[in-house]
């Protein structure tokens, strides 16, 4: 990824000088994205095995909060990011839709672990959403099944410089007509409808799975039952 | 075949003696589902087994038929598990429900329901547990079909115009020309049975 730094245009020596003063000079973007990155609130909410670890980077041993990120809001208005963590399922993606929805703006999506971000090992579930990013349009994306806390502090960090690199005047959610809702799919008779949204995500023009597996997703699975009693064994013909 | 399998085997024999069963491996399989109920009954009342605790109900798919397998286990005794399987048909797989013995068989039964289709009569309230009303097949059964989720059919189409999504021609083109065969998109072959 390629950012912008927030650095401030401004001479560092006659700003220091100006400080002795008691006097603060600073970038209205350099304040304005400051006090955005450092205080990064995460929705509380978590899906599956991923949360725990979201829950151990909360906690006193790797301490989110030394990134100002440490106040999980229970309510999605209050909330600046939302962490998926864990695997979205068709029945919760509804659900998570529309808690983006509503978000209000600026909204970050960082999608946490290979569930969040394309099904992980249940990408052949009947019932699991192959990536959040068929819905919701995602910031960050944190490999790893789980990724430690560690992983997800740098992917935190990675948003930080994010918003940083963005600039006050020419941010999308002060203009005009931005459309940041989502329509919430349904659940229908076979798994979502729709099953994804094409105005955020498509599927690639050749699919590595398909070329590599065949059209069949379950590679040897659900092929054969097994036979539980033994098989009678006719006896020898006679000599 | 172990001891307490065997025990059981003989004392079902012996208190039932209409109850037609064998052992398969180290589990009892009732040959006829109608008599669950009272076998179960039985090993609960039974002061020599007093299998109290139901722990699972699974449910497996051998293409002939259906199988429901109960696991149970004795509190009082610290015995167990005692494996019992009934078979039903495929086509209307009817088994009895536990639920009037053990309280624990209820969410178990639905899940079995949900995603096999066994339907347990006389469960007081049989409905989807996992996946939703309205849901169509039974997921974990062989032939069961998956969807293909990277191809839009008509109905994901219709919707996301109806809610003011642009859809990609090359979309529409690939839905039109499933629905002009008569396809649907899936993903997976199903299983075969074995011969
Ligand atoms: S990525 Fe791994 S740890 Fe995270 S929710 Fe999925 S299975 Fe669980």
């Amino acid at each position: 990824m390629n950012h912008i730094e927030n650095k401030s245009r401004i001479d560092p020596e006659l700003r220091d000088e100006m400080a002795k003063q008691n006097i603060f000079i600073t970038s209205l973007d350099f304040i304005y994205n400051w006090g955005r990155r450092s205080s990064v609130w995460p929705m509380q909410f978590g899906l599956a095995c991923c949360a725990i670890e979201m829950i151990a980077a909360a906690a006193a041993r790797y301490d989110i909060a030394r990134f100002g990120a440490e106040l999980f809001r229970a309510s999605p208005r209050q909330a600046d990011l939302m962490i998926v963590a864990g695997t979205v399922t068709k029945k919760m993606t509804p659900n998570v839709v529309r808690l983006y929805n509503q978000m209000a703006e600026p909204k970050y999506v960082l999608a946490m672990g290979a569930c969040a971000i394309s099904g992980g090992p249940f990408i052949d579930g009947y019932n699991v959403l192959r990536g959040i990013d068929r819905f919701i349009p995602v910031d960050v994306y944190v490999p790893g099944c789980p990724p430690r806390p560690e992983a997800l502090l740098y992917g935190l960090m990675e948003l930080q410089k994010k918003i940083d690199s963005q600039t006050f005047t020419k941010a999308e959610w002060y203009q005009k007509g931005l459309k940041r809702e989502f329509p919430v799919p349904e659940l229908g008779p076979n798994g979502l409808i729709p099953k994804f949204n094409p105005e955020i995500w498509q599927p690639r023009e050749q699919d590595a799975r398909k070329t590599r597996y065949g059209q069949t997703v379950l590679t040897g699975k659900k092929q054969k039952a097994p036979r539980l009693e033994p098989v009678a064994v006719p006896p020898p013909p006679a000599a | 075949m172990d001891t307490q399998i065997s025990e059981v085997k003989t004392q079902l024999e012996t208190g039932l003696p209409d109850v037609k069963l064998r052992t398969i491996g180290n589990s009892i399989l009732l040959e006829n589902p109608e008599d669950l109920v009272r076998a179960a009954f039985f090993l609960k009342e039974a002061p020599a087994f007093r299998l109290d605790y139901l722990s699972s109900i699974t449910a497996a798919d051998y293409l002939d038929y259906l199988e429901s397998v109960y696991h149970l286990y004795s509190m009082e005794k610290k015995t167990g598990p005692i494996v019992l399987r009934v078979r039903v048909k495929r086509e209307a797989p009817r088994v009895p429900s536990l639920v009037p013995v053990y309280r624990s068989a209820d969410l178990q039964e639905r899940e079995a329901y949900d995603t096999f289709g066994i339907v347990y009569e006389g469960h007081p309230d049989l409905r989807r547990l996992f996946l939703w009303e309205g849901f169509e097949g039974y997921p974990l059964r062989k032939d069961y079909r998956q969807e293909d989720t990277d191809v839009l059919e008509i109905a994901d189409i219709e919707w996301l115009e109806k809610h003011g999504v642009n859809v990609p021609e090359k979309f529409k083109t690939q839905a039109r020309e499933l629905a002009a065969a008569g396809k649907r998109a899936l993903s997976e072959k199903p299983a075969q049975p074995r011969n």
